[in-house]
């Protein structure tokens, strides 16, 4: 180990100690921050170690969710994880995992069973891949998400494209196949290619929803046509014009029966087939386990570990997190994005009952400054079932003019303080009751700490790795 | 004469909606129905041709690059024609960032690759390069309303090309905080005639409901004459106004 290696250790570490004794959170970014200015090969060293190598999840929406369940089969499987859990997707957060986890000596403990599963940032891809060279990289999906960080749909993509020209010859690209702007990447694969997708023409919405990215062929230009929508621009696309088409998956969901807490899933696989019974709810999860289950076959882990992984998964950090507060019951379902937010929309609108709601708009760096993607996004699907609702967060004043178009009537109340917001909402709901929470990825954070203090039950995210 | 309705025509409303455009028509919708104002819409896609004679309001949003250069072709081809004859007998025209820019004379890609627009605005727009920051936040401008009072637009932006404006254009407003056409005479947007083209997304109609009314007379007013449009509940929309003039 080099001496630099090692300077980056210790001060990381001690980054990161000061960071939490001050109380600014984990200091999970400070450690690597400060390990990677001193070290910038710090990754690359630490993570050489990991006798079972490294997964990478990314993509738009799902990489937490999908991430998490590979940590689960990994750790069913017998392997431990080396997993940034708590959404610390850039490189800083990356390098603060391997320095956390590493001896002052720059040892990983247990090595030879670590297997590093990292939830990746879309455009930090490119620096990713060559400094922890991955067997695997996962994508979920691609949309539009902080168009005023990322730039363009496109812009993400040239990113995805720059990080597998980097990628090792034989690293295993697991690909959504239902969506043609991660389905492309496969033309780019220098490796092995595994297909992940949905045949299930059952689990289809009627019609196409406004959220899609993706309305051309990326071969040809052309509009592409679909012979099953599931969400956004995920279905059975085809470019009538030049041929190009969604590829036959490898690892597909063969039926999918959906329940309001659980859904029953049947995985075709090329070993064989996996029933699994996921404890969440909406078809993005199904994707999710899907795209876990895909994952964890390309790096040769077997079924029933990933089987038993996803039987008992838990939702992870704000994604369908439940909460006790005073005898009722706290629902948080993050939505960031139009085609997130619709998909937790659909969630929602499927449980019985009418429902409170409390959604949240921040415009935060990490939400993104622009807030105009409300207006794709379709608060329409949660109006009929609304009993309450309280519009909240920075931009609280935008959000209740957009649920006065979506039907909810022009007096919404607004709420910019996250606090007085949830204890509104709370005091609004009767013991007993449930409280819907649908908060942009700031207010998460916030929403979530606020709830974890008065419930008691949960822990502060920087202690969930 | 007949019950007065609003005769919308959509631009590419697939392509072209990256900036929550569907906000704009959802707030003309809104604001002629609640006054019992007809609205009909009329989406056009590529390939579709336009009928100048058929519409009151002509509105196109932003699109992506990829998109943008399909509906640049699809434009110029099948549409640019009728929308500049239209234009010229008074229709309205809305033209949000990406189509603001395909509308004016032409576009110089950051590679230096010029496409020519659609004409209809006398301005040109110019990539500044790959490297060059993008223009992006959020924006106030002043805006001269019809009536003379100078009121607000407010929104957000979000664009790499930079537009000077030809004397056969003026700007529709004057930028208070933000970049605007090009982050330097602090101009933002364009009008000529009864078109108006504007980088200000956010969706632009719906917290800017002054202009939203102004956009929905002008364009009534040549076939029904003066339509008084009778004051509705805008305390939602105003309060949004308000709250992003303060915003940073």
């Amino acid at each position: 180990m080099q001496v630099r290696t090692l300077a980056a250790i210790v001060a990381g570490k001690a980054a990161g100690a000061g960071s939490r004794l001050l109380g600014r959170g984990g200091g999970t970014a400070v450690a690597g921050l400060v390990a990677e200015r001193i070290d910038p090969g710090v990754v690359r060293r630490l993570s050489a170690q990991a006798g079972h190598g490294a997964i990478a999840v990314t993509g738009t929406n799902g990489k937490t969710t999908t991430a998490l369940m590979l940590s689960r089969i990994a750790r069913e499987a017998g392997l431990v994880p080396l997993h940034n859990r708590s959404g610390s997707n850039l490189m800083r957060g990356v390098a603060a995992l391997f320095v956390r986890e590493a001896s002052l000596g720059g040892r990983i403990a247990d090595a030879a069973r670590r297997l590093a599963i990292l939830e990746v940032d879309e455009a930090t891809l490119p620096l990713i891949v060559p400094a922890v060279r991955p067997r695997a990289v996962v994508f979920t999906n691609l949309f539009r998400d902080q168009l005023d960080r990322y730039g363009e749909v496109d812009a993400v993509a040239q990113a995805w494209e720059r990080a597998l020209a980097d990628a090792p010859a034989d690293a295993t690209l697991v690909l959504n196949a239902d969506d043609p702007g991660v389905a492309h990447l496969g033309g780019r694969a220098r490796g092995r290619v595994l297909y992940y997708g949905v045949d299930d023409t059952g689990a289809a919405v009627a019609g196409d929803e406004h959220a899609s990215d993706f309305r051309t062929c990326l071969r040809c230009g052309a509009e592409l046509a679909y012979g099953a929508t599931f969400y956004g621009h995920i279905g059975h696309w085809r470019c009538d014009a030049c041929g190009n088409r969604r590829p036959a998956p490898d690892v597909r969901i063969t039926r999918v029966e959906q329940g309001e807490e659980t859904m029953a899933l049947t995985i075709a696989a090329p070993a064989g087939e996996l029933r699994v019974t996921l404890p969440l709810a909406g078809l993005y999860n199904a994707y999710n386990a899907l795209a876990a289950a895909a994952g964890a076959i390309a790096l040769g882990i077997a079924a029933p570990p990933i089987v038993a992984a996803l039987d008992g998964f838990s939702a992870a950090f704000g994604r369908q997190e439940r909460f006790r507060v005073d005898g009722r019951e706290v629902r948080v379902l993050l939505g960031k994005n139009p085609t997130g937010l619709n998909q937790v929309l659909r969630t929602i609108a499927a449980r019985e009952g009418r429902k409170r709601l409390l959604f949240f708009l921040n415009d935060g760096i990490a939400d993104g400054r622009d807030v105009s993607w409300i207006w794709d996004a379709d608060y329409e699907l949660a109006q009929p079932l609304a009993e309450w609702v309280l519009a909240a967060g920075t931009r609280a004043e935008d959000l209740a003019l957009r649920l006065k178009y979506a039907g909810f009537g022009g007096d919404v109340p607004v709420e910019r303080d996250a606090r007085a917001a949830v204890r509104r909402a709370i005091a609004e709901t009767p013991a007993g009751g449930t409280l819907y929470v649908v908060p942009t990825y700031t207010a998460m954070l916030e929403v979530r700490e606020l709830l974890a203090r008065r419930d008691g039950s949960a822990r502060h995210f920087w202690e969930d790795a | 004469m007949s019950a007065p309705a609003l005769r919308v025509a959509h631009l590419y409303p697939r392509l072209m909606n990256i900036y929550g455009d569907r906000g704009n028509i959802m707030c003309l919708r809104h604001r002629c129905e609640a006054r019992g104002i007809g609205f009909e819409l009329t989406d056009l896609s590529t390939g579709d041709r336009l009928d100048p004679a058929a519409f009151d309001l002509i509105f196109a949003g932003g699109a992506q690059d990829r998109e943008q250069r399909a509906v640049a072709d699809d434009l110029l081809a099948t549409k640019a024609e009728a929308i500049r004859e239209a234009v010229e007998r008074d229709v309205v025209l809305l033209a949000v960032c990406g189509a603001y820019q395909l509308f004016g004379r032409s576009y110089r890609e950051s590679t230096g690759v010029e496409l020519p627009g659609a004409g209809i605005f006398d301005l040109r727009t110019e990539h500044p390069g790959a490297g060059a920051k993008r223009c992006i936040g959020n924006i106030v401008a002043n805006w001269r309303a019809p009536d003379g009072t100078t009121r607000t637009i407010v929104g957000f932006e979000n664009h790499g090309g930079r537009t000077r404006l030809g004397p056969g254009a003026r700007p529709l407003a004057r930028v208070r905080r933000g970049f605007g056409n090009n982050g330097e005479d602090r101009t933002e947007g364009a009008i000529y005639r009864n078109a108006i083209g504007t980088y200000v997304h956010g969706s632009l109609l719906p917290k800017n409901p002054a202009l939203a009314d102004h956009l929905i007379a002008t364009a009534l007013r040549r076939r029904h004459g003066e339509v008084a449009l009778a004051p509705i509940d805008d305390r939602a929309e105003l309060r949004a106004h308000e709250a992003a003039l303060r915003l940073r």
